[in-house]
């Protein structure tokens, strides 16, 4: 008989270092994806992500109006970048492409965060980003458990059935 | 598909060992998968597995969310009571199809 040995993910250390909507939810889906999985979750916010852990902006995220191909109409034809530049378009497609999500059930991103600590998933702020933005621990979410240097981050991606993944 | 003998009942499932027809489940064969996921299955437990067929049979799609929202347990009592698979193991122990969603 064929046997095959199976080895499971036991960690997962998710770096999001981009703010856009689709960026951060793109994280989002993976870290609390792995907690639901019984995986072990890093979920690391750097740099523009930390957008994504902000309490002031991280409900209202947007996506790049230009500079986007794949961004279309809603009838699908292509959206035209002269648009998407104009002002205010890009805070109404992202309000649209919010709401579609959350008729498809998606979480805003503070229950997001929250529906992944609750899982025991841990979130984390890179301590220079946050320098750099000149943010403080209290203007981050709650549920980010500490700021850390990238040094610390990688202490916390040890064992040998651990991946490091970077959106 | 596969038969397997459940708590002392003939029941059809999965290759992952989800019940194929969840008008076989009983509380002894809950128990029973329950045991080999190392569980043991309390009234609270109960009552979530009992929401789960419901809302499948309401043809809802499951999420923790959901459940989270349904007023019987918040997601982290709901890992508490299914650890390492909130949404997977309770599909599991409730009889129903292992579910789909991303959340």
């Amino acid at each position: 008989m064929e046997t095959k040995e199976k080895k499971p993910l036991e960690k997962v250390c998710i770096i999001c270092a981009k703010g856009n909507l689709e960026d951060v939810y793109a994280s989002l889906v993976m870290a609390n994806g792995a907690v639901m999985e019984g995986i072990e979750t890093n979920l690391f916010f750097t740099f523009f992500g930390l957008e994504g852990i902000t309490k002031k902006s991280m409900n209202h995220l947007h996506t790049a109006t230009t500079g986007n191909p794949a961004m279309k109409m809603p009838g699908g034809l292509p959206f035209p970048t002269m648009l998407g530049g104009l002002p205010g378009v890009e805070s109404a497609v992202s309000a649209m492409m919010r709401k579609q999500m959350d008729e498809l059930g998606m979480p805003p991103v503070d229950e997001f965060l929250e529906m992944i600590t609750a899982g025991g998933g841990t979130i984390y702020a890179c301590r220079l980003a946050v320098d750099m933005f000149k943010l403080t621990k209290s203007q981050l979410s709650d549920e980010v458990k500490d700021i850390i240097t990238i040094g610390e981050f990688y202490e916390l991606c040890d064992g040998d059935r651990t991946q490091i993944i970077f959106t | 598909m596969a038969v397997k003998t459940i708590a002392g009942v003939e029941v059809k499932v999965t290759e992952d060992g989800y019940l194929e027809d969840m008008t076989q489940w009983n509380k002894e064969i809950a128990k029973e998968i329950a045991k080999e996921l190392n569980i043991e299955l309390t009234d609270k437990h109960f009552e979530v597995l009992n929401y789960l067929r419901d809302r499948t049979i309401a043809k809802e799609a499951l999420t923790i969310r959901s459940v989270g929202k349904s007023g019987i347990v918040d997601i982290k009592q709901l890992y508490e009571l299914f650890p390492k698979g909130p949404l997977k193991f309770s599909s599991k122990i409730a009889g129903i199809p292992k579910p789909t969603s991303c959340i």
